[in-house]
């Protein structure tokens, strides 16, 4: 590839990954709904894009794919060929195989070598029209769209735009459509856009145009772009001025008749219509100005720079804190109101970073349609899939990990937990099995459940397995009831499918799952019901940057302790307090719980002892035992810090937090602790 | 921050004969370090203890949102602190992404040394463990003990 090439290079792979998903997407649709033009339009729209970007980068393979792919689409498109299943399939084939090729750019092949011949012979095969017909490229989209008479007709009106267009004609101004094509090849669409806004504002106003001045300037349109104009210029002159534009070319113009446009009220027919009329009525009583598809706006920001955003908010909170106690000091009533203000502006700045690090879970959740469907078929079963609540946002960090979990859960669910039709015909169930995808925000956690109707966990079956790798024994299997059994699906070695499949046989057991989740802060549950189904519940933080923690003092010193480790906080007297074996102990409703004093495990100096303390009762693993601390602050939320390189590895500390008067204070680890 | 100094370390000075150097104070002896090395010169803030660290590291500061290590000299050359509080001040170094602070019992000056004014170290101390010194500078009656941070820090090890 061309050196002049490589920094659109980044542009190409970002851009072609969107063009792919929502080829992907769009395709799943397709073969649910053969019917469905919208997403066949898309599809349409997406392999074209794709093609016109790979040829202008140079990469030939994936033009030549592309372009047999557009050929087969726009034979779909003209209804001379109809969706069917095979059709479908070899479109995925073709996905798959871009895929590919655009992952290996992105690994910095100069030429994604793949051949490519297979592909394109069965999209050859599946045209049944002789081949050279279609024209290839901008051309044949435009022709198909200029068939359509009355090309105007792609504006729709409001009143107020009709007013405009009144008042202007009165002011002797003509109204003028404009139809202007951009070159093919053209790099830097929104650019070329922009300098025909330019030039023609110089003499007149634009109006409206389409795709919706905004997309246009962030690229988004395909070939061409529609403009209603006002200007007291002659056609000719317009014409000329637009085609001194390079790469710029005045495809059509014409006046526009007020009495014949289209009114907002009037739903239009046109054939391109459907896809953007459902989104308006999606987006709800949004005027039409925006009749390109709306497409929510993003920015890429790289996590470092939120988390450097996040510090800076801290620290204008920590100044807040002390200018509260000058405020407090001076007693200057201005000062305080102004203090309050900035309280207020703060708090929701906070609030404010916190959420910009969250994603919705769409991300993830995206990819496992075609993951399920291709699983479904590969183990000749039936499945619909459903997706619930995908735009439950998680923070990045969690976003980033919980995929293979999840891809291990549905994998499971399609292999183990849905019955082969036959058999679930005989059970009385529906010949197709469910799976459900869910999430949601619950409190300040995010619970995602995979659940299926199949044949549900069987206790015996586990027990039996388990017994037969060793992991437990006969007696011990027989006195496990169900939860025991279902405790044993998540140990390392475990896998229930009698016969290695290639699905989810690959000695990668639930235990891989657990631990990734626990390693999350999460938790996960498991429920079934033998022949109804299962239903594995994962429940996770909101975040891991913050946590809730108990605030702790002991001598001068201040601590956080995770609240997932204390399990309660108690006060005892001195007398309460017994030597077992050289170990300090107290009981705690019967039982005997071990106490360690804090000041001793942080190397702080022995001071007298008080008649009555308080102990922080602290899970480890399995056991607890009881922390001796001098007071208990509260709980908090905190954000977690590294204490960097120099410092790494301190048994017992497990970072540090800046506390709300600018100090650091440091995060117990209980684990290592002692 | 409030009276920091804050030093910009993209303008590179080092010319072949020159550079360019912080002097500071610790107990009665001078010390220098490479202007480079430093991110900013702070007054003392509040410092974290961090238990069951080395010894000779303070504890931590926050520097913006930052969580930076404080290493104490005094303890690490044996030197008594100056009475006066006053004039310490925070010397926060940044390399690559290990940051970490010093506690110098004043900051004197930023001053070119010629390379010509440094005397290789093997020939001042022998036996002291100069590996964090980089040699001794003679400016008109000052002596001053330029040392190497990075090494100092144990980022780099010999």
């Amino acid at each position: 590839m061309k050196m002049d090439m490589s920094q659109y290079l980044d542009i190409f792979l970002e851009e072609s990954k969107e063009h792919l998903h929502s080829l992907n997407e769009k395709l799943l649709i397709l073969e649910k709904d053969p019917q469905d033009t919208a997403a066949l339009n898309e599809i349409f729209r997406a392999a074209h894009t794709l093609k016109g970007m790979s040829s202008t980068m140079g990469f030939d393979d994936v033009a030549d794919l592309t372009h047999h792919m557009e050929n087969v689409l726009s034979d779909l498109k003209q209804g001379e060929l109809a969706v069917s299943t095979d059709v479908v399939d070899i479109l995925f084939a073709c996905f798959d195989r871009l895929q590919m090729m655009i992952d290996q750019i992105e690994k910095g092949s100069s030429s994604p070598s793949s051949d490519n011949a297979d592909l394109i012979q069965a999209l050859e095969a599946i045209k049944d029209r002789p081949a050279g017909e279609p024209l290839p490229g901008i051309e044949a989209e435009l022709l198909e769209k200029s068939r359509d008479d009355g090309e105007q007709a792609s504006f729709i009106f409001n009143e107020y735009d009709i007013t405009v267009m009144k008042e202007a004609i009165s002011r002797a101004f003509q109204v003028y459509y404009l139809k202007v094509a951009v070159h093919p090849d053209c790099l830097m669409k929104s650019v070329r856009a922009f300098m025909v806004f330019k030039i023609l504002e110089e003499e007149g106003e634009i109006i409206k145009s389409n795709p919706s001045a905004q997309d246009l300037d962030e690229g988004k349109f395909e070939g061409y772009f529609e403009l209603v104009y006002l200007t007291r210029l002659a056609q000719e002159e317009i014409t000329t001025r637009v085609n001194s534009i390079s790469e710029i070319e005045l495809e059509a113009i014409q006046e526009i008749n007020l009495e014949h446009v289209n009114r907002e009220q009037d739903s239009v027919g046109r054939q391109e219509q459907p896809d953007e009329k459902e989104e308006v009525q999606a987006s709800g009583p949004v005027p039409d100005e925006g009749k390109a598809r709306k497409v929510k706006q993003t920015v890429r920001v790289d996590i470092e720079r939120l988390d450097n955003l996040m510090n800076l908010v801290g620290e204008l909170v920590m100044h807040k804190g002390r200018l509260e106690q000058i405020g407090q000091t001076r007693q200057v009533t201005d000062l305080n109101e102004t203090i309050e203000q900035i309280d207020r502006i703060t708090t929701d700045l906070q609030s404010v970073v916190m959420k910009v690090r969250m994603v919705p879970i769409e991300q993830v959740f995206n990819r496992f349609p075609r993951m399920v469907r291709d699983l479904a078929k590969e183990l000749n079963k039936e499945v619909d899939f459903y997706i619930e609540g995908k735009e439950t946002e998680l923070d990045r960090t969690v976003i980033d990990e919980i995929g293979d979990p999840l891809v291990h859960l549905l994998r499971n669910s399609l292999d183990h937990g849905i019955e082969p039709a036959e058999e679930r015909i005989k059970q009385g169930k529906p010949a197709v099995g469910t799976v459900m995808l869910r999430a949601r925000h619950e409190g300040n956690n995010v619970y995602i459940e995979v659940e299926d109707d199949g044949a549900g966990l069987n206790a015996e079956n586990i027990l039996a397995k388990a017994v037969d790798k060793g992991l437990i024994d006969a007696k011990e299997a027989k006195q496990m009831g169900m939860e025991e059994a279902v405790d044993l699906l998540f140990s390392p070695g475990f896998s229930t499918s009698s016969t290695i499949t290639d699905v989810s046989g690959r000695g990668v057991g639930l235990d891989v799952v657990k631990t990734k989740i626990e390693s999350l802060n999460g938790e996960i549950f498991v429920d079934s019901t033998p022949g109804r189904g299962t239903r594995f519940r994962i429940k996770l933080p909101l975040t891991l940057a913050i946590i809730q923690a108990l605030m702790i003092g002991i001598q001068d010193e201040v601590y956080a302790i995770p609240l997932s480790s204390v399990d309660e906080t108690t006060m005892i007297q001195k007398s309460d307090i017994k030597m077992v074996q050289n170990q300090e102990v107290m009981m705690l409703r019967g039982n005997v719980l071990p106490i360690f004093r804090l000041a001793q495990l942080l190397e702080l100096p022995e001071t007298e002892q008080k008649d009555e303390m308080y102990i922080v009762v602290v899970r480890k693993g399995e056991r607890q035992i009881g922390l001796m601390v001098d007071t208990l602050i509260g709980q908090q939320e905190i954000v977690i810090k590294s204490l960097g390189k120099l410092l790494t590895g301190i048994p017992g500390i497990a970072g540090a937090i800046v506390a709300g008067d600018g100090n650091v204070r440091l995060i117990l680890d209980i684990t290592t602790l002692f | 921050m409030d009276e920091s100094t804050q030093i910009n370390q993209k303008r590179s000075y080092e010319l072949e004969e020159q550079i360019q150097v912080v002097a500071f104070q610790l107990g009665q002896e001078e010390y220098a370090v490479n202007i480079l090395d430093v991110l900013e010169i702070n007054r003392l803030l509040n410092i974290t203890r961090v238990p069951r660290a080395d010894v000779n590291i303070d504890g931590v500061i926050n520097l913006r949102g930052n969580i930076i290590p404080i290493i104490n000299l005094h303890r690490r050359f044996d030197l008594e602190a100056l009475e006066d509080d006053d004039e310490q001040r925070i010397i926060v170094f940044q390399f690559d992404e290990v940051k970490a602070g010093i506690i110098v019992d004043r900051v004197s000056e930023v001053l070119y040394l010629n390379r010509s004014q440094i005397e290789a170290s093997e020939r001042v101390y022998s036996a002291m463990d100069s590996n964090f010194i980089e040699g001794i500078a003679k400016v008109d009656d000052r002596l001053l003990i330029l040392l190497n941070v990075k090494r100092l820090l144990g980022i780099e090890s010999l």
